[in-house]
């Protein structure tokens, strides 16, 4: 039974990973660096979930995993749609600028 | 804790170790390149195939112990298959357009190309 603790290993690998990247949100130039290192935080923490599932042996924490994928994606394109347009939603009131 | 056979707890941990080197090579690659764009290129492949070693090893782990179908360790990875390069388009394509510019000493600007040919 290596399995436990080669996964505790693991999660604290990703747990540097996370430290690491946030060295680049705070530090990184350009806002879509900042973009880029969160979207990598949240890949590091939807695979600290799926190690954390095979270390307390519970298939329950795979709907965590999912939705906090779910909820980077849509992070991700929203902070995309800002950059590009200024607006998030399209067809809002505050449209000011065309997007190019 | 329940009993695996040995043969699964080293596929596993083969797994899980090859998960983290490559989402440690992707932070190592965002903090290490040069621009967005190359950072974002490290980033995003890793990220994949890392969670991807993750998934496999949570799959073939918790398929053996009977408490789970693998049904949603397969969407996760298929979920993260499909959005990653579309995440990480949009990044770039709104980086570009916002004008970040690239790093000095690169060779090519195909985009900027592209325009210049089809204006």
């Amino acid at each position: 039974m290596i399995t436990p603790f080669v996964s505790l290993v693991v999660l604290g690998g990703i747990t540097l990973s996370v430290l690491l990247s946030a060295y680049r949100v705070l530090r990184g130039p350009t806002i879509p660096d900042r973009v880029v290192a969160l979207d990598n935080i949240a890949v590091n923490l939807v695979a600290a979930i799926i190690v954390f599932s095979i270390y307390t042996q519970s298939a329950l924490y795979m709907d965590v995993a999912l939705v906090l994928a779910i909820l980077s994606f849509f992070a991700t394109v929203a902070a995309a749609k800002y950059l590009l347009g200024g607006t998030v939603i399209d067809g809002s009131p505050l449209h000011t600028r065309r997007p190019r | 804790m329940t009993e695996v056979p040995y043969i699964l707890d080293v596929l596993v941990s083969l797994l899980l170790l090859l998960g983290l080197f490559f989402l440690l090579t992707g932070t190592f690659g965002l903090l290490r390149l040069r621009d967005v764009y190359a950072r974002m290129h490290a980033t995003t492949k890793s990220t994949t195939f890392g969670v991807a070693g993750l998934v496999l090893a949570a799959l073939l782990y918790l398929r053996y112990l009977g408490l789970s179908s693998g049904l949603k360790e397969s969407l996760v990875l298929i979920f993260l298959f499909l959005t990653a390069p579309v995440g990480a388009h949009m990044i770039a394509r709104a980086a570009y357009r916002a004008g970040v510019s690239m790093w000095q000493g690169g060779v090519v600007d195909e985009f900027r190309e592209w325009e210049e040919k089809n204006r």
